[in-house]
């Protein structure tokens, strides 16, 4: 008796149909073997929000009954492997409905393996993804997050390269034979299947110690009961808030301490305090009031709270004065303000390096998903 | 020519009204904050009098003209979620049609009272009673309770807001008024003085839960299963404290005003000697049962009537000792539930099922009669009274639901 489960982590919407795709070629593949599965995403997560991490599930057992048993628990306790198709989440994902922060790691099971679509390197990765207590592997699958829209689908062969790097490091679910017989079942063409099999060839992993990763505790609460929760589905208003960091100046409102959106971040702002202007727009703006107003009058933003929208670079009227940077480039959520405060010159050395950086990668997001096609897909083909 | 003292209800006074009329007065006595209409038969008769009342300074309240149900039932939803005491209502279809703010209102625990005038639910336009369109919400968290009279339908009304906007309930009520019988039927009304009313209904508070800019709170975030399980199983507290809140409302407004049944939740008739049958119904088909009776009990047949009240809550314990010493309970149905057991009637499968934990169980018989406001006659009573004592004879219901009054 053996059954193989895989997670897709992904950004809602904009990876949609990327992780429908690979779930469903995993249970055709299997299918091939005379093996039993099923695709299904997470409820929870439906209908899905704009870049807010969900999951979608392939479950693969030898016989009916046996899927049937594993189907019985109504999402995976623990998956052979977990594909995160944006490296951004491997800081932990919470869904939108109030979970906490669970790390990428949560559900991947002793001597799993964690694949990744990203640039960074391991040890980099390592950096953001919380410490186990078993080993598990991690295997980098060298890309670009692949983003398409709600109609749109963005065919740079993410899917079936991923469907070729899980092939290697999950030899027990299917065979890479297999997997390419599924990708030309769906009609795909053969550039695809060369695709998986190349991926295939270059997948290695690598083993994550016991221990090793990110230390932090993901911040958790318990879920009040039904004599505790109020009554009328009514959620109390927060104080309303003060001066900045206690003090009698500037204003920083009080924030929900258990909703907290910051996983649903795939860029941050980075704001130039030498160039603002004072305009306000960004603090009005912002949908999530995550901006602190500091005793100078500038404009901080408060990066628990932020979910990443990009509204603020929108509106601000200087150039490079608030600019989305990609998240994958920070390790903390600290205050920028504190930073610029401390040493002004390292500051704006750190985020000049960053502003140049992201003119060159030219990342895209999901709030401003524009063109970009064409060159990152000529970037990832490996031929 | 009505006085100022009788237009500002300063003296106690008899009216000839209908049950719409009777509602209408209550609104003005109650001084309901906000009132919605949209006109749909025969519960529209209400807000003609409500806007007449209002037109005449009886009282004053937001009386607002909605451009459908659905809009009708938003706007009080969120008044009553501000503290405005709220009056709506409507019938079949339209009832149906404002069925999503009225899921909602319940759920929310908003104190807003509704007449609903029973109607079929149309096609072909038919507009005669039938129980369907109130019972529909049955599940949700609404009251419901089933008028027979005028004078009912007044003191029922007064007492709903006074239930509903109870801190434990916070539910909304329904009062249910058959069409044409009670919407359109005239009868002489006890019509208490304002003074009165003042010392039975307090203002509705809705304290720590009232939306409000010094009360900051956000009502109705989006939930998921994490989250809602526990929201139903406050809703099933909140109604299961109810009984005990009508008791309480009952026992006064009995004070105050000087009439009202024994039981808030049934009203007996010809019980007392412990009849071995037991009609069962709700609402004006009280009228010809009673008159059935009396009949029967000339010919010496030992029959008696139960008049289900409130729907929701339903009283449990009060039905099972009421019926649980005949031999045999006959249900009517002024509605239907295709498919159901016994392809019975709402009312019969409920009763049914609150019997079954009896020791001994009387048998149950369902008659469907009275739908589309056809008339249920004094010989259908009689009818139904002769097949439920073939039930009693040969030991055995043979038909647990029975068609009354239908042309074969």
């Amino acid at each position: 008796m053996s059954t193989v489960a895989v997670e897709v982590v992904y950004r809602g919407i904009f990876q949609k149909t990327l992780a429908r795709n690979i779930v469903r070629s995993i249970v055709f593949a299997a299918r091939k073997e005379g093996k039993y599965g099923t695709a299904f995403g997470r409820y929870g997560d439906s209908p899905e929000r704009n870049g807010i991490p969900a999951k979608q599930f392939a479950i693969v057992a030898d016989d009916p009954e046996e899927l049937e048993e594993n189907l019985a628990v109504y999402e995976a306790q623990e998956v052979d492997v977990t594909i995160n198709v944006d490296d951004t989440m491997c800081k932990g994902i919470e869904s939108w409905a109030w979970y906490g922060l669970q790390p990428i790691n949560a559900l991947t099971k002793t001597g799993g393996t964690l694949i990744v679509t990203s640039r960074q390197d391991a040890d980099a990765l390592i950096e953001d993804i919380h410490q186990k207590d078993q080993p598990y592997n991690l295997s980098i699958m060298t890309s670009i997050p692949s983003f398409s829209g709600l109609w749109v689908y963005k065919d740079d062969h993410t899917d079936v390269r991923i469907l070729g790097a899980l092939a290697k490091v999950c030899p027990q679910l299917v065979s890479l034979e297999s997997m390419v017989e599924a990708i030309q079942d769906q009609g795909w063409d053969d550039l695809k299947v060369r695709s998986a099999e190349r991926s295939y060839d270059r997948t290695t992993s690598r083993p994550v110690e016991p221990g090793e990763g990110n230390q932090e505790e993901p911040f958790s609460f318990d879920l009040p009961g039904w004599t505790t929760m109020e009554e009328g589905i009514v959620i109390r208003g927060i104080e309303q808030g003060g001066g900045f960091r206690g003090g009698e100046e500037g204003y920083q409102p009080v924030r929900n301490s258990v909703f907290k959106k910051y996983s649903t971040r795939s860029m941050r702002p980075i704001v130039n305090f030498d160039t603002c202007i004072k305009c306000t727009l960004c603090w009005l703006q912002c949908p999530d009031t995550c901006f602190d107003v500091t005793p100078d009058g500038l404009y901080d933003a408060n990066l628990e709270s932020c979910c990443g929208c990009g509204v603020c670079e929108a509106v601000c009227p200087v150039a490079d004065c608030v600019t989305m940077i990609n998240e994958a480039e920070f390790n903390d959520n600290d205050s920028q303000y504190e930073m610029w405060q401390k040493d002004k010159d390292d500051y704006t050395q750190w985020m000049t390096s960053l502003i140049e950086k992201q003119k060159q990668v030219d990342r895209t997001h999901g709030f401003h998903h524009v063109g970009g096609y064409a060159e990152e897909i000529a970037e990832v083909a490996e031929d | 020519m009505t006085t100022v003292e009788e237009q500002l209800f300063m003296t106690e006074k008899e009216e000839l009204i209908s049950g719409s009329e009777a509602v209408a007065i209550a609104c003005a006595l109650a001084d309901v904050d906000v009132i919605t209409a949209y006109p749909i038969r025969p519960y529209d008769t209400v807000m003609q009098y409500v806007s007449q009342l209002k037109a005449n300074g009886a009282f004053d309240c937001d009386f607002i003209v909605a451009e459908s149900e659905h809009s009708q039932f938003e706007i009080v939803k969120h008044a009553s979620s501000v503290g405005a005491r709220t009056f709506c209502g409507s019938s079949g279809v339209g009832w149906f049609y404002a069925f999503e703010a009225i899921a909602v209102t319940a759920g929310l625990r908003l104190p807003v009272v509704a007449m609903v005038g029973n109607r079929a639910l149309d096609d072909p336009g038919a507009f005669g009673v039938e129980h369907n369109d109130a019972l529909a919400v049955r599940d949700l968290g609404w009251m419901l309770y089933w008028v027979a009279t005028a004078q009912e339908a007044l003191d029922m009304a007064l007492m709903a807001w006074r239930i509903a906007e109870d801190p434990r309930a916070f539910l909304p009520m329904a009062l249910s008024c058959d069409g044409s019988f009670l919407t359109h039927s005239q009868a002489i009304v006890n019509v208490p003085t304002q003074e009165q009313v003042n010392k039975f209904l307090p203002g509705y508070e809705r304290g720590q839960l009232q939306l409000h800019p010094d009360n900051p709170i956000t009502v109705a975030p989006q939930v998921n299963e994490d989250w809602l399980m526990e929201i139903r199983r406050q809703s099933n507290e909140a109604m299961s404290r109810t009984p005990g809140v009508i008791k309480e409302v009952y026992e006064e407004f009995k004070q105050v005003f000087g009439r009202g049944d024994p039981s808030p939740f049934l009203e007996e008739y010809m019980m007392d000697d412990d009849p071995d049958i037991v009609l069962m119904g709700m609402g004006t088909l009280a009228l010809p049962v009673r008159v059935a009776i009396r009949r029967m009990r000339e010919q010496g047949k030992k029959v008696g009537f139960v008049r289900l009240k409130f729907f929701r809550p339903f009283a449990t314990e009060e039905v099972q000792e009421a019926l649980g010493g005949a031999k045999a309970v006959a249900v009517i149905d002024r509605d239907y539930s295709f498919g159901s057991p016994s392809s019975g009637g709402v009312l019969f499968n409920e009763v049914r099922a609150a019997l079954y934990p009896l020791d001994n169980r009387p048998h149950v018989v369902n008659f469907i009669a009275g739908l589309g406001g056809r008339e249920v006659r004094v010989r259908d009573v009689e009818d139904m009274v002769d097949i439920t004592q073939k039930a009693i004879d040969t030991g055995k219901v043979e038909l647990e639901c029975n068609w009354i009054g239908v042309r074969e």
